[in-house]
């Protein structure tokens, strides 16, 4: 008998038993879990600090919650004693203000740059795509910084117009901003054929009907993308805010400063109330991403 | 007439050298080659999406070669058909027209003359999401045809097709040469397809372009 008699498969079977995948699992879940368990648990620690705050002791009561004990706490928790301060009020009113006009800025740049990144070679292409990463690798304070250096070699009225004023805020948040939907619009377009461009040329568009009829519409769900995270980044920025807007209340205060703010005069519970406007706001975007923006790209 | 005489074109790390070609008023030529030899780059090179180094191109004894792709009187149908998305079939179909400024009863007569030579009628209403291989080459070719063309690229047009669907897009084909009598350059990778659709066939080899026996 040959020593090289092929084994049975019945009998091979058992020895070569492939062991199972639920280990291997079970350890990546762990990993991942205990991240998502850190997200949840601080979220829902803001939530159960602002839930568990006592009632201001002078707080007066509205007939309506006179008469409606049990939903007292509507009218008198620290969100709404939150939003019952002016510069508060102002804060949100300025953080959505600017969010939006930087947001609008950055779509504006991001998609001509997104584009010709996307579809072009030309000569500094590698340098502009370089560049246009500093400002997320970069620290925000140093962007701040560099802003408020810049700005000291502008011409006074210019200087007067803009530092430590409003359209600092503006130009602070859309530094940051833009580079991010930068990259989120070229992505957009790299996923979009550019042989249906090609198509829209034989059938006789100009490169901008091209782009206009053809790529922009296709580009729509990537543009929702790049406006939600420019708006959400936004939003959060503080470190440039504070060097080159400040945090002057009533005049350059945004959410994020505002929180710095109650924080450094001890008023813990109205950081926290503040923190969980922008925890909302920020929800707010992530769900309109989700929902109507492009699913190839992250936010 | 498609006349090409010595075209030099690069793609990537090779070039098409010196390539002439000629097919006449209302005749098929069929491109033939390995995946990779330059097919679509020639064809490309006709449409003027690619730039050439030198030759000269002219169609219907007009020289395009300096000429950009919209003024070329080219349809264009590539490999995957390129549908709009999120457009309407009807939308694609008049695609063309509309950005000629042509009139609405004008667009509306020549998309249901389309349709119906393309036998897709009952799709005019429907995106382009869920349409089979087939019909989206038929979509495709009706894009290409609407502004009344003079020369018909087709790149690959049926390599992704079932059999059954293959035979009837071979029909529809020459049907449309018979309507259009339009001057056809068909890159295909199956002889069968070749010999069936074009009166003459073209191989393309390490640059180089020779009319196959």
């Amino acid at each position: 008998m040959s020593k090289d008699k092929p084994t049975s498969i019945e009998s091979a079977g058992p020895r070569y038993r492939v062991a199972s995948d639920v280990p291997f699992y079970l350890c990546l879940g762990t990993i991942g879990g205990v991240y998502v368990l850190l997200i949840v648990g601080l979220l829902l620690a803001d939530v159960a600090y602002v839930v568990g705050s006592e009632r201001a002791p002078d707080a007066v009561q509205s007939q309506w919650a006179k008469d409606h004990p049990q939903w007292a706490w509507l009218a008198d928790n620290p969100i709404a004693r939150a939003l019952a301060k002016r510069e508060i009020r102002y804060s949100i009113k300025l953080s959505l203000a600017s969010c939006t006009v930087t947001t609008i800025l950055s779509l504006w740049v991001a998609v001509p740059i997104g584009y010709l990144l996307s579809r072009h070679q030309f000569p500094g292409r590698n340098l502009m795509d370089a560049i246009l990463d500093i400002p997320i690798a970069l620290p925000p304070l140093v962007i701040g910084l560099s802003l408020l250096i810049l700005f000291q070699f502008a011409p006074r009225w210019l200087r007067e117009a803009v530092v430590f004023q409003i359209p600092s805020v503006i130009l602070a948040q859309f530094m940051v901003a833009c580079a991010f939907a930068v990259r989120t619009m070229r992505a957009t377009f790299d996923e979009i054929d550019s042989r249906r461009e090609q198509v829209a040329l034989t059938l006789g568009c100009t490169r901008a009907q091209a782009f206009s009829r053809v790529v922009l519409p296709e580009a729509q769900r990537g543009m929702l993308t790049a406006a939600t995270l420019a708006w959400a980044r936004s939003l959060g920025e503080f470190g440039p805010l504070l060097v080159f807007a400040g945090a002057t209340r009533n005049k350059t205060e945004v959410l994020s400063t505002t929180v710095f703010l109650e924080l450094s005069i001890g008023d813990l519970e109205a950081a926290v109330a503040v923190s969980l406007i922008m925890v909302l706001a920020a929800v707010i975007v992530l769900v309109i991403a989700r929902v109507w923006g492009s699913h190839h790209l992250s936010i | 007439m498609i006349s090409i005489r010595g075209l030099t074109v690069r793609a990537g790390s090779f070039q098409l050298q010196d390539v002439t070609l000629e097919v006449p008023t209302g005749g098929c030529a069929a491109l033939m080659g390995k995946t990779g030899s330059g097919k679509t780059t020639l064809l490309e090179a006709v449409t003027g999406l690619k730039p050439i180094i030198s030759g000269t191109i002219v169609l219907d004894g007009v020289d395009v070669t300096r000429r950009k792709p919209a003024e070329r009187s080219i349809g264009y149908v590539p490999q995957d058909g390129a549908l709009f998305a999120g457009m309407s079939v009807r939308d694609q179909l008049a695609f063309a027209l509309t950005i000629r400024r042509r009139s609405r009863q004008e667009i509306d007569a020549r998309v249901g003359e389309l349709a119906a030579m393309l036998e897709i009628t009952d799709l005019l209403n429907r995106t382009t999401v869920g349409l089979s291989g087939g019909e989206r080459q038929r979509v495709a070719l009706g894009r290409a045809l609407a502004f009344h063309p003079q020369t018909l690229c087709l790149d690959e047009p049926l390599s992704a097709l079932d059999d059954l669907t293959r035979s009837q897009m071979y029909r529809l084909l020459l049907q449309v040469r018979q309507q259009t009598h339009v001057t056809t350059l068909h890159v295909t990778h199956s002889l069968a397809e070749a010999h069936q659709l074009a009166d003459q066939v073209y191989r393309i080899e390490n640059g180089q372009v020779t009319a196959a026996d």
